[in-house]
């Protein structure tokens, strides 16, 4: 069976993406930011995964307000840089895993996860950032994705969007056709977006950094008490676009109940969002406590 | 009214009682819609250029009124939020210019630049 090696979880901002594509990652506003990639990418380089699923939204790329998918799952063998006005981040495209995919859809839909299926699929900045900052040199470069990949599309743009106890569920269902795919893949599987941030409406640039270090440390400790979370809760502790952290609990859903956090980097701010990276690896037990009081 | 109604109407009230904060859901995106998808558009060099050309008949073309049109001429990124133009579509109009997501930040909150990135810093000691 394949093997899930770990979960990332970072922001994926467009700013940093273009920090990376100008090569201005060295200037002293980036520069701590970036500084702070470098043990995530050593630590994602050695987990050499063979697939990687990306958990991210679309910004409006390839899915409009005419049909919003809740959850949905590419089955491309390729995924071509998008153009979001800026023209594509100069990056190569992302190679598929059409039959891990396929394996894919086919147990969520019979675990009762009715998603969407992209056979087409450009992608954005909300999977490309994160893809650069974990795979990419120290500045973001390179010349060939050393993993295929399975985008998997979470609505965070119009409300409604799912519950977080649903997406962690999501997660969990993930999981499980991880454990059931005849291979011997090695798979890391990442949940982008967030965390605190506002970009609409007079409260934009609002920030909540206490409530991002709360999420950090439930995500390792007691990630259930993150899925009793509301969308609304969400808007007003980490911002209107903050709520894109119900995708982290799908990468930490995929995880066993029991995490450690390898890595930690925490950074305000990256253009107007609160800037968020953890590396989790698989416990098979509770950690004894060293300490009985 | 069941639990489920009572839930969402809870979730709703909170957002609304939120000082510059506009809930994005079915009735803004249908008030903003064709603002939103003329953004949209914007994705593809070829509609750039075309908008470039002549931005007020090609927001016409696109089912824009009057309005909103001065709207996207003026670059007024609150009034258009609050026109239910979505963000992210405005994200769009806004590279057109090359113009940052900081600076459609700091003129929704009516502040120079320098004050709104001073802003930004101070969130580091919360």
């Amino acid at each position: 069976m394949a093997e899930l090696v770990g979960a990332v979880t970072t922001s994926h901002v467009p700013a940093i993406g273009m920090a990376m594509d100008t090569r201005i990652t060295q200037d002293p506003y980036w520069k701590p930011l970036f500084d702070g990639y470098l043990p995530a990418k050593e630590l994602v380089r050695e987990l050499a995964p063979d697939i990687t699923i990306v958990v991210y939204n679309d910004h409006g790329l390839e899915v409009f307000l005419d049909r919003v998918p809740t959850f949905a799952v590419g089955a491309a063998p390729h995924y071509p840089i998008g153009d979001e006005g800026f023209g594509p981040r100069p990056i190569p495209p992302f190679t598929g895993d059409t039959d891990f995919s396929w394996h894919l859809i086919e147990q969520l839909v019979h675990r009762e996860f009715d998603v969407s299926i992209f056979q087409e699929l450009a992608v954005d900045h909300g999977f490309s950032v994160p893809m650069s900052i974990c795979f990419g040199g120290p500045a973001g470069e390179i010349e060939q994705w050393p993993t295929r990949v399975v985008p998997i599309l979470v609505n965070t743009i119009l409300y409604p969007l799912p519950t977080a106890a649903r997406c962690y569920r999501l997660g969990r269902a993930i999981r499980q056709a991880i454990d059931d795919y005849p291979g011997a893949e090695r798979v890391l599987i990442m949940g982008t977006g967030g965390m605190s941030h506002q970009l609409q409406g007079e409260r934009a640039g609002f920030m909540q950094p206490v409530f991002d270090r709360m999420f950090l440390d439930r995500m390792v400790d007691d990630p259930l008490a993150l899925t009793g979370i509301s969308t609304g809760t969400f808007i007003k502790e980490a911002g209107h676009e903050g709520a894109e952290l119900i995708m982290w609990l799908v990468a930490r859903g995929a995880m066993n109940d029991h995490v450690e956090e390898v890595y930690r980097h925490f950074h305000v701010s990256a253009s107007m969002t609160a800037a968020g990276l953890a590396c989790y690896r698989n416990l098979q037990v509770p950690p004894v406590r060293s300490h009985v009081p | 009214m069941s639990e489920i109604s009572r839930e969402i109407q809870a979730d709703k009230a909170l957002v609304a009682a939120i000082d510059g904060t506009y809930l994005f859901d079915g009735p803004r995106s249908r008030r903003g819609y064709a603002l939103s998808k003329m953004c949209a558009s914007l994705a593809r060099r070829e509609n750039r250029e075309a908008f470039s050309a002549d931005e007020r008949a090609y927001c016409r073309r696109h089912g824009l009124d009057e309005r909103t049109t001065d709207l996207v001429l003026a670059r007024d990124w609150l009034d258009m939020v609050r026109a239910g133009g979505n963000i992210y579509y405005l994200f769009k109009l806004a590279a057109v210019d090359h113009l940052s997501m900081q600076r459609m930040g700091a003129q929704q909150n009516g502040l120079t630049i320098e004050d709104f990135r001073a802003r930004l810093n101070s969130f580091q000691e919360c």
